[in-house]
């Protein structure tokens, strides 16, 4: 009897709080910790918006389906099918290319392990109210140094490898702390520093690379000799261990950013520098904590880079991973669970973009990058995306992000 | 009213719902004469009549992070592509890539799509092509601006001997320099990039010795190895801006190896009204960047979509070797464009003498010093 007069108790609690469906929605964000569980909806309801933008573009870039318009009035199926045709081959071969096999979601795992890690160091920068564009300049750092320790020197098998990452680690950190330090300092502002020490990262590995140290013995071309089997991340089923770290690092900041003292200064001097200084914490120490380990996680994106797959340093081994790692912490809300499920989604969409390319659909690729800018957009603007799905309650979607960056 | 819309929309969706499932085995319901008549039509259009056809073969490509609209070297790649596939009927796949550390996962997405034949665009795609040519046996790889010691069987570097027409663009420029300076500057410092200016320089040198005269270079010494670089093959202000620097210090002609960059040189060179005047490299300047073909003395040519079509062409043939390719003045692979506009400036004893350093180049009886140059 008690059994049943339960369930009845929180339906009846349940209706008097909110008339509508949502009880899933409006239960689990008082348990959970995550802040990012309210606007789950208005981040799918974006990637679904997305996509429908998206497939108007398809069609758009499809010679067929134009043509078959053209004699749309005449016979209109053909239009019809043609459309059907390419929307279906695109999204078929985005989705494929991206989990359809176990190739593939290996694959993506790799391209989103980066992307996590980096997603990582801008989130943290993030929540001690720092803005922190310099990742890709962190990851270029780190890279160099894990790669310079990787190929230069003989060490034995795991030591190597420790050894690269480590070094790895630290470049990404030392050029992150800098920044920390110049803002505690001098109050430099971060957007700017972090800015232009990615130029001097880029411009420092083109410099390397030309110097016969960094190149290739008996070749003149700007790239690095190979990184040392010994210095590789072992694989596992086939994908390189960096996943691993990747989601290692994202618990590793959910304890920092939740459980820890170092982590409760941090958000209270996000939050609110001056209170936090009232209430006896050093602005300048959360800084530079917050800016060394922000710098050290985008490092480690950079390790990825060239000890995943035991591949050499060249001008733009990192794309634009460091950029990217905005939009991932942007998507993610800045918490470390919803940097990952940004990072895999965007490695999703970077290998099923791929497939969309190679594929029969041939997709272009700016298409898939417009299809990650579009996701964005609609994050950003979570009225217009309430606005067109006719969401109800009133959650407040991306304001959180609003007030980052410039306390 | 809305009610009666609503219906109505509803009605519209499922009639064309039910159409389109029906559309498929409309034939042989003989939904309607209109049914054969488009089927017919896609049909036609998809072969819009190239000389052969090919339909089982499926030619690729992977460029450099550079993409197929760089109007450099990626471009004039894909331009094989496209050549191979308007005379050979063939099927194409083609990826893009963003970034240097994709480029075997590219390939591998292009192997997964059974391509019979894969080009690789540049340098930095060097191991992850061998790699993959080691792998799938059955699949012919060529790769451009690139050379193997021992490549496999089934995989084509195609280099290309620039030097050789940049040596008569050099001797051409000192032939007709009026201030005694020529310029030239490179977009990176990159071999690629620097064989064609070591053979501008040595050409003008060639010329020094040959004349007994002291034709200076601007923007790049072929000993030490130094010069002008804009660090960028987009930004045509840079290339605008090392161009005004090279006239400043007097040259009159400029030698520009910077790919799109290089378009601010032009632009540079025909705002002084012709004092100063330009030789264009890649392609042939009076054809791909026609509005300044008035300043263009001639182009270097570096035939990267012939020798790309070609490789495809013997692949499709059976005909396929992975003996190395490389442009020379010999086989026509590099060139040196006609003069167009400046036809009548050029005097006939320079052309005459051009075309006699060329066949000395062809036989080896002048040597290309550059430390860049393929073997």
């Amino acid at each position: 009897m008690p059994d049943e007069e339960q369930p009845r108790d929180n339906k009846a609690g349940a209706a008097t709080k909110t008339k509508p469906r949502p009880e899933p929605e409006t239960d689990r964000p008082s348990s959970g910790p995550a802040s990012w569980l309210p606007s789950i909806k208005v981040t799918v309801a974006s990637i679904v918006l997305a996509l429908l933008v998206g497939a108007v573009l398809i069609l758009v870039s499809d010679r067929q389906v134009i043509e078959s318009f053209r004699y749309f009035f005449s016979y209109p199926w053909d239009a019809f099918r043609n459309s059907g045709q390419a929307i279906g081959e695109s999204y078929s071969s985005l989705v494929s290319g991206s989990v359809g096999s176990w190739s593939a979601i290996s694959a993506t795992l790799e391209r989103a392990a980066p992307l996590i890690c980096a997603g990582l160091a801008v989130t943290l920068a993030f929540r001690a109210g720092l803005f922190n564009i310099g990742a890709q300049g962190q990851l270029i750092v780190g890279a160099v140094c894990a790669g310079y320790v990787g190929f230069h020197y003989d060490l034995p098998p795991v030591v190597h490898v420790l050894t690269a990452l480590l070094a790895g680690l630290a470049g990404g950190a030392v050029w992150g702390g800098v920044i920390g330090v110049l803002k505690a300092r001098t109050g430099a502002h971060e957007v700017i520093t972090t800015i232009m020490l990615n130029y001097v990262a880029a411009a420092l590995l083109t410099y390397l690379l030309t110097k016969e140290s960094f190149q290739q013995p008996g070749s003149n071309n700007p790239r690095s000799e190979k990184v040392d089997a010994t210095a590789t991340f072992p694989s596992i089923f086939g994908v390189h261990s960096g996943i691993v770290l990747a989601l290692l690092a994202a618990v590793g900041v959910w304890w920092l950013l939740e459980r820890s003292t170092v982590g409760f200064e941090l958000r209270a001097v996000g939050a609110n520098a001056d209170a936090g200084r009232t209430a006896g914490m050093s602005v300048a120490k959360v800084y530079t904590t917050a800016m060394i380990v922000a710098g050290l996680l985008a490092g480690l994106a950079g390790t990825q880079q060239v000890l995943g797959h035991q591949d050499s340093l060249t001008a733009s081994f990192g794309g634009s991973i460091g950029f990217d790692a905005i939009t991932v912490a942007l998507l993610g809300r800045a918490t470390p669970l919803g940097t990952v499920l940004a990072g895999l989604l965007f490695g999703a969409l970077s290998t099923g973009g791929l497939a969309m390319q190679a594929g029969a659909a041939s997709t272009p690729l700016a298409l898939t990058q417009v299809l990650q800018a579009l996701i964005v957009l609609f994050v950003a603007a979570p009225a217009l995306v309430k606005a067109v799905f006719r969401f109800r309650e009133s959650d407040n979607g991306g304001a959180v992000m609003a007030k980052g960056w410039n306390s | 009213m809305k009610k009666t819309a609503q219906v109505l929309a509803l009605t519209g969706v499922l009639a064309l719902t039910l159409a389109a499932c029906g559309d498929r085995p409309a034939e042989n319901a003989g939904g309607g004469g209109g049914s054969t008549t488009p089927t017919e039509a896609t049909q036609s259009s998809e072969d819009p009549g190239p000389t052969e056809s090919n339909p089982d073969f499926k030619a690729c490509m992977v460029s450099d992070s550079g993409g197929f609209d760089d109007k450099s070297f990626n471009q004039t790649s894909h331009d094989g592509l496209v050549n191979a596939v308007k005379n050979l009927g063939l099927k194409t796949g083609e990826v893009e890539s963003q970034s240097d550390s994709e480029y075997a996962d590219n390939i591998a997405a292009l192997l997964r799509e059974d391509c019979n034949a894969i080009v690789t665009v540049g340098f930095l795609l060097g191991e992850a092509t061998e790699a993959a040519a080691k792998k799938s046996s059955d699949v012919d790889f060529a790769i451009v601006d690139f050379g193997y010691a021992k490549p496999p069987k089934n995989l084509r570097g195609l280099s290309f001997n620039t030097a050789e027409p940049s040596f008569l663009a050099g001797y051409l420029a000192a032939g007709m320099t009026k201030s005694g300076v020529v310029g030239t500057f490179g977009g990176a410092k990159i071999p690629t990039v620097t064989i064609f200016m070591d053979g501008f320089w040595e050409g003008v040198q060639y010329w020094n010795e040959q004349k007994d005269d002291e034709v200076q270079v601007v923007g790049w010494d072929e000993k030490a190895q130094s010069g002008s670089f804009t660090d960028d093959f987009e930004d045509k202000i840079a290339g605008q801006d090392t161009a005004d620097n090279l006239m400043s210090q007097g040259a009159d002609i400029i030698f520009p190896v910077a790919g799109p960059a290089g378009l601010g040189a032009l632009e540079a060179a025909q705002a002084t009204n012709g004092e100063v005047n330009a030789i264009w490299v890649d392609t042939d300047g009076c054809v791909s960047a026609a509005e300044y073909c008035d300043t263009l003395i001639s182009s270097v040519m570096k035939g990267m979509d012939v020798a790309v079509e070609q490789a495809i062409t013997d692949s499709v043939n059976d005909e396929f070797t992975n003996e190395p390719y490389v442009g020379t003045l010999d086989n026509g692979g590099v060139q040196l464009a006609p003069y167009h506009e400046f036809d009548g400036e050029v005097p006939q004893e320079l052309k005459d003498e051009i075309e006699s350093i060329k066949q000395d180049l062809v036989d080896g009886k002048i040597k290309i010093t550059s430390p860049s140059a393929p073997q």
